[in-house]
């Protein structure tokens, strides 16, 4: 872990946001500023979680990594280099189902490296390959359909590790999974994740799987959304995320954190609050 | 339970093993025996609508004309057979074209003729209307330019074209393959337009950072998830075919169904008019049921409606 960090410093950032500002226009013709002047840096091979209140542009800024929608100020880097456009060597796992339900696991699987010319038979190779490995051994002839919520954010994990992404975006992946799904899940993905060196952005509201997850937690704030703070976190690895919450130094971290982010979640709350009213 | 059973529960330690010992009810063949019933209920229905129709129709219009009754009632008959025909006359006309043929020639040529009219419409409207729709639907400026002719063109009663295409392309097949695929086209191409317009941007999103091009977005993610849409489109529109057909045939033809209908029309035949609608709604429920097949081999991936009645 030591060394780890040693070498990371040495690296050029895997991510680098400048000063980046997200407006969006409304239906109704009101610009609407998701994130303002953010900042944030994640190093190459590191595992960082997101975390903020409801709607203060995580998602978004996962989009402007990805090259999903392009920044309206400032300056997006992936490996030191422009983002603009969609850029090769990205993982993106997304919040809600996004697997092509007209597709067998099988082919939803193998659908990326089809599409980065891999010949079919040799894509199906490397796709069951994939599914063994993310548990899903004998369900390749299943459509989406007929797989449960668990099992088709197994298939969204397949298809996009596949690529052998150097970055891998993370949006609230597991947030609709029931608690032990959601651990078992947490903790295969560390296990796939600590053999390679993929960078990892982890957008989660949820700080207790941030902090378990994650190497550092960046805050943002209620939206406009920009980082508050960021936090290192030296727990030990490989940890057990269901049991990694008993350890006097987690909860020390949390309520660090937790400090900071509450304001957050308040000003969020009065905001929609008023909304309603 | 039986003694048997009881005597077992003794001997056996725990309840749990006991609850397992009893003999399972098979749920599977229960509900498989309440399906079969209901399904037979409901065929019983059907045949009990039919003869409430038909037989109504039959009696009503056999009523005033029996010797007896006509003295007593006079004409006061419900339904006047001469304008109306009745079920009996009906059918007796269709055996007898079935038979004999008809003045056109033998029945199954006619229905032959309509039929490659309507599929050769059906065909060449559907392709077009899916080509089309995805190509509009995936370019904005193109639909924006067109979409005030192709509203113009389908607020048209699309009929008439008939006797354009009489006119045009003569009285052989084309010009009602041209009629019958303008009426499919656009029901077929505002389907595909609005499923190509609807698909999941997270689908549309997810392909790209996975790699697909265009090209690959096009026909592996907007087309399959347009499919739907299409292919809902494609139960209306092969009705509109068969009008389509049938219309065209009506503008001048010398074979096929309508114009079996328009020369009994001609002859003040109404039994030759509903054999020939009877005809057509044969036709129109045997192709029917080749598009809901073709539906459920075309889409596999979505969940079977376990409760859905077929209509």
């Amino acid at each position: 872990m030591v060394g780890r960090t040693a070498q990371c410093e040495e690296m050029t950032p895997a991510i680098e946001l400048r000063g980046v500002t997200k407006r969006f226009l409304t239906p109704s013709g009101a610009v609407f500023i998701a994130l303002r002047d953010l900042n944030m840096t994640v190093e190459s091979g590191e595992f960082c979680a997101v975390v903020g209140p409801t709607g203060c542009g995580k998602s978004t800024t996962l989009a402007l990594i990805s090259g999903l929608e392009p920044a309206s100020d400032g300056e997006v880097q992936v490996d030191a280099r422009p983002v603009n456009g969609i850029i090769d060597g990205i993982g993106y796992v997304f919040q809600s189902d996004a697997v092509f339900p007209w597709k067998t696991v099988l082919e939803n699987v193998a659908a990326g490296p089809r599409y980065h010319g891999v010949s079919t038979r040799e894509a199906r190779d490397r796709a069951r390959e994939w599914i063994a490995r993310v548990g899903l051994a004998g369900f390749e002839d299943r459509y989406p359909y007929q797989l449960s919520g668990g099992m088709r954010k197994r298939v969204a994990l397949a298809q996009s590790l596949i690529n052998g992404p150097r970055i891998l975006l993370m949006d609230e992946p597991f947030s609709a999974l029931d608690v032990q799904t959601r651990n078992l899940m947490e903790n295969e993905l560390l296990g796939l994740w600590s053999g390679s060196r993929t960078t990892v952005v982890f957008v989660t509201h949820d700080l207790e799987e941030a902090i378990s997850l994650s190497d550092r937690v960046f805050v943002i704030t209620a939206g406009p959304g920009t980082v508050k703070s960021n936090y290192k976190v030296d727990l030990p690895r490989p940890r057990n995320v269901a049991e990694i919450r008993f350890q006097p130094k987690f909860s020390q971290i949390y309520e660090e954190i937790w400090n900071d982010l509450r304001d957050e979640v308040l000003v969020s709350y009065e905001r929609q609050k008023r909304g309603a009213a | 339970m039986n003694v048997r059973n009881a005597a077992r529960l003794r001997v056996l330690p725990r309840a749990r093993d006991a609850l397992a010992a009893r003999p399972p009810v098979d749920l599977a063949a229960r509900r498989r025996r309440q399906g079969q019933r209901y399904r037979l209920n409901v065929n019983a229905l059907r045949l009990a609508v039919a003869v409430i129709i038909l037989g109504g129709w039959e009696l009503a219009a056999r009523f005033p004309t029996g010797h007896d009754w006509e003295l007593r009632v006079g004409h006061l008959g419900l339904i006047d057979k001469f304008f109306w025909s009745q079920p009996s006359d009906i059918a007796q006309t269709l055996w007898h074209w079935i038979k004999d043929g008809t003045e056109l020639g033998p029945l199954g040529q006619q229905v032959l003729v309509t039929m490659e009219e309507t599929v050769g419409g059906f065909v060449v409207g559907s392709i077009l209307g899916v080509v089309f729709g995805v190509v509009l639907g995936r370019n904005r400026l193109l639909s924006d330019v067109l979409s005030p002719y192709i509203k113009g063109a389908n607020a048209i009663p699309r009929v008439v074209v008939g006797a354009l295409f009489a006119i045009s392309l003569g009285l052989d097949i084309k010009s009602k393959i041209a009629t019958a695929s303008v009426l499919v086209f656009f029901v077929v191409f505002f389907n595909a337009f609005q499923g190509v317009r609807e698909v999941d941007r997270n689908l549309v999103a997810n392909a790209r950072i996975l790699g697909a091009n265009n090209r690959q977005l096009t026909s592996e993610i907007i087309v399959p998830s347009a499919l739907s849409w299409i292919i809902a489109s494609l139960h209306t529109s092969f009705g509109l075919a068969l009008v389509g057909a049938v219309v065209g045939e009506l503008f001048g033809a010398t074979q096929g169904v309508g114009e079996l209908i328009y020369s009994s029309k001609n002859l003040f035949d109404t039994a030759g008019v509903f054999a020939g609608m009877a005809l057509l709604a044969a036709m129109a429920l045997v192709a029917e049921t080749l598009i809901t097949a073709l539906e459920n081999r075309l889409i596999t991936w979505r969940p079977p409606v376990a409760t859905e009645v077929k209509i």
